[in-house]
């Protein structure tokens, strides 16, 4: 019996077959993805990244919505012209709390991942409305409905919840409060933006939109585009702590 | 009648979600859920009582009793999801040339649409070649009727239901928002339903076969139906919100989601469009060039290695990320080595057409299939190359993915489908031949020049800005402003536009030539060829 003709076993019956090619493939995913579970880089909790604020968690889910992702990355690379060009590289941290991830696999536009306080919120307004009005050559398309469109949050709890299930560390508190904290967040001056930051330090308050009359998915949006990449202070970070 | 109430048990669970859903995009497609279980449902009870009296004979005079309509209608399906996938793409095309194109309406724009092209060409389009092609080649291959009578239809149909449910969900907002993995949790399940069928109906056709060995063809639409089930159900695990909710929350985060993505993503193209397709080129050339395959011993070493490998490769979608280093690396390595076996696999395509290249200059279905071989050649070098990270540092996030996607996209997987195509149609509906062999070489022609242009203006593009995007003043600061490189684009997107458009032109003319077949091609004297490609068997 040559080499060759062991192969009949496989060829002449199907569950043999069936059960070689399940062997097969486990193989390279199991080696690749079951580390990333128990490693110290990927697992590390780094200084100042908190869960999304129940607002931002609204924005980002609009982000997921429109697509963004087709065109702006979130994940700085380790390379001089981007760190010059956006700042510092992305940790595996600050994303722990994205379900989904959304580091992008396209540049149409730039970087989003440390977008957050570059720009003010009127530019954001204004660029989400036009995009051309503020970057005359920009091909993104104009999304004027946001700003006219009241954001619907009847589900966040339930949303927070589910997340809270999975891991994330959304406490009673926060769960009790997330609607309300809705509010508070795009609120210039509400009297529990104190409590709202304890809650999720460093959150922003105010009416991000430029119209307090109503919480709009611009609102959202902006909030959750003024957070990304400001969690970690870079200062204080320590980019030895996870080499072992 | 299992399966009847089984659809009346959906379809009024579908009524009782529509009522209670949280948001009207969500109680649409409950809605169509429950509209569709009703047509079910009629169907079956209607079958029922109409059925013949004794179920379908196994064989007919000593030949095996084909069934046929469910390929009928997947390629159909095909012929029609492939234009409206195309014609997107030339959309979204267009309005990264001319962002007035997305007409300032949420369904509209560039964010929505790009998701349902890229669904729409792969799983629609791919999807339904392959459907159709594994009924047919596992029923002639193995010289046995499709197992299953209701159930080849709840493929066929259910899939192509999840498709307009996947489809019209990204245009009303409703995604996971992970690439090519977009539909939310209750159209994944509805899906996993539908490919297990998928799998059964597949594995007890093979184990109903009369030939003792199970050929070549079958080893990789089954490592295909298996490993899709694999990822589809690996990468979407998610919560729902609530079973009256849309929205989902995915179980992996960050880093973890990111490679079980690619991973999936990266498997969506080796078994996908790789292994699916590898068992068209390795039914319809034999078939087609009247040769037998050129290297069992190849096909075989072929089979395994590409399998193995190809999960592997995943990481080389996330270099320089926040992926550990060591697996970006094991990413790469098994990227480089995957070029070997897909050159097999190209070379046991190519090389089954000795003896037989003057087809070639007579046969334009065949020539499609060839140029589609070669063109799986070239995306299978320059995926390799794109995956080492040095190269990667310059390509990845420009339009050369773009343009490397689409040379496989379209050169390799698009142009070995419309060969099945162009080969079935007149094989299912009794035809002597295609209708019009000239517009078959029209369609060549003029979706090549198509291909051409697409991949040449995304080299330029894609390179041209990773090289903006790093360039350095003398004085060492950054060159140009992100814009600048966005500005720079603008010819090459015109150029890539213009060569969808021929491809979308060349889609039309197939379009034509299947429907004038169909309708007023020649009937085939005899009962179509019962040759199959002789395999050397293991002994």
């Amino acid at each position: 019996m040559s080499f060759w003709s062991r192969h009949k076993i496989f060829e002449t019956n199907s569950i043999i077959l069936i059960l070689g090619v399940l062997i097969v493939i486990s193989i390279g995913g199991l080696v690749e993805i079951v580390p990333l579970f128990y490693l110290k880089s990927t697992i590390e909790k780094v200084e100042g990244v908190r869960p999304y604020t129940p607002l931002e968690m609204a924005g980002r889910n609009i982000y997921v919505r429109e697509g963004c992702y087709n065109c702006h990355s979130q994940m700085v690379r380790p390379l001089r012209d981007e760190v010059e060009r956006y700042g510092h590289y992305s940790l595996a941290a600050e994303s722990m709390y994205d379900r989904p991830f959304q580091w992008g696999s396209k540049r149409t536009g730039p970087d989003l991942a440390r977008l957050g306080n570059k720009y003010s919120d009127d530019w954001h307004k204004d660029h989400l409305k036009d995009p051309r009005a503020v970057v005359p050559g920009s091909i993104m398309p104009s999304y004027p409905w946001l700003e006219n469109t009241e954001l619907d949050a009847a589900s966040i709890a339930q949303e927070l919840k589910v997340q809270a299930t999975l891991g994330v560390p959304y406490s009673d508190e926060m769960l009790k409060h997330a609607e309300s904290d809705i509010r508070i967040q795009a609120n210039a001056d509400d009297p529990n933006a104190v409590d709202l930051a304890k809650r999720y330090p460093k959150a922003q308050s105010r009416t991000f939109d430029g119209n307090p009359q109503k919480v709009t998915e611009a609102d959202a949006l902006i909030a959750y585009l003024q957070m990304l990449g400001t969690q970690v202070d870079f200062k204080l970070y320590d980019n030895k702590a996870n080499v072992r | 009648m299992g399966s009847a109430l089984a659809f009346a048990a959906l379809a009024l669970l579908s009524i009782i979600i529509a009522a209670k859903a949280y948001t009207p995009e969500y109680a649409f497609h409950a809605y169509l859920f429950a509209a569709a279980s009703v047509a079910a449902v009629f169907t079956i009870v209607n079958r029922y009582y109409e059925r013949p009296l004794e179920p379908p004979l196994l064989t007919i005079g000593g030949k095996p009793n084909y069934n046929m309509g469910p390929v009928k209608f997947a390629t159909i399906a095909s012929v029609f999801w492939g234009i409206a996938g195309f014609t997107i793409g030339l959309l979204i095309a267009l309005q990264l040339a001319f962002p007035a194109l997305n007409f300032d309406t949420a369904w509209l724009s560039f964010g929505r649409m790009r998701p349902l092209h890229t669904s729409a060409v792969i799983f629609a389009f791919g999807g339904n070649v392959l459907i159709a092609s594994s009924f047919y080649v596992v029923q002639r291959t193995c010289r046995a009727r499709m197992v299953g009578d209701i159930a080849p239809w709840f493929v066929v149909l259910g899939y192509n239901f999840f498709i307009v449910i996947a489809g019209t969900g990204y245009l009303l907002g409703i995604t996971q928002g992970k690439e090519y993995a977009e539909p939310e949790w209750y159209a994944d399940l509805f899906l996993t339903i539908v490919w297990v069928t998928y799998f059964l109906v597949f594995l007890g056709t093979v184990m109903r076969r009369k030939e003792p060995h199970i050929y070549v063809a079958n080893w990789f639409y089954l490592a295909f139906i298996l490993t899709i089930a694999v990822l589809h159900l690996g990468n979407n695990a998610a919560i729902p919100v609530s079973i009256f909710s849309p929205k989902s929350y995915i179980v992996w985060s960050g880093v973890q989601d990111a490679l079980v993505q690619w991973w999936y993503g990266h498997n969506a193209v080796g078994f996908f469009l790789t292994a699916g397709f590898l068992a068209i080129m390795y039914y319809f050339i034999p078939k087609r060039a009247e040769r037998p395959v050129y290297s069992y011993r190849l096909s075989i070493i072929h089979f395994w290695s590409l399998i193995f490998m190809y999960i592997w490769a995943g990481p080389h979608h996330l270099h320089y990320t926040a992926l550990p280093d060591w697996a970006q690396t094991l990413g790469m390595v098994f990227s480089v080595m995957l070029w070997m076996p897909s050159w097999g696999g190209m070379i046991n395509g190519l090389m089954t057409l000795s003896g037989a290249w003057d087809k070639l200059r007579t046969d334009p279905v065949l020539r499609l299939m060839v140029v589609s071989v070669a063109f799986y050649g070239m995306a299978t070098f320059e995926g390799p190359l794109m995956s080492v990270k040095a190269v990667n540092s310059l390509s990845h996030y420009t339009d050369w993915t773009i343009g490397h996607v689409h040379a496989g996209a379209l050169g390799w997987v698009a142009y070995i489908s419309f060969g099945a195509i162009y080969c079935l149609v007149p094989w299912l509906w009794n035809k002597k031949e295609l209708y019009s062999m000239k517009a078959v070489s029209w369609h060549f022609w003029i979706s090549t020049l198509g291909i051409v242009l697409y991949i040449s203006s995304m080299w330029v593009a894609g390179i041209l800005q990773g090289l903006m995007w790093r360039a350095y003043t003398s004085l060492g600061f950054l060159e140009y402003s992100f814009i600048e490189t966005v500005e720079a684009m603008n010819p090459f997107y015109v150029i890539r536009a213009l060569g969808g458009a021929f491809f979308v032109a060349g889609s039309l003319i197939m379009a034509w030539n299947v429907w004038k077949t169909i309708s007023v091609g020649e009937a085939a004297e005899e009962a179509p060829r019962a040759m199959r490609p002789v395999l050397v068997a293991a002994e």
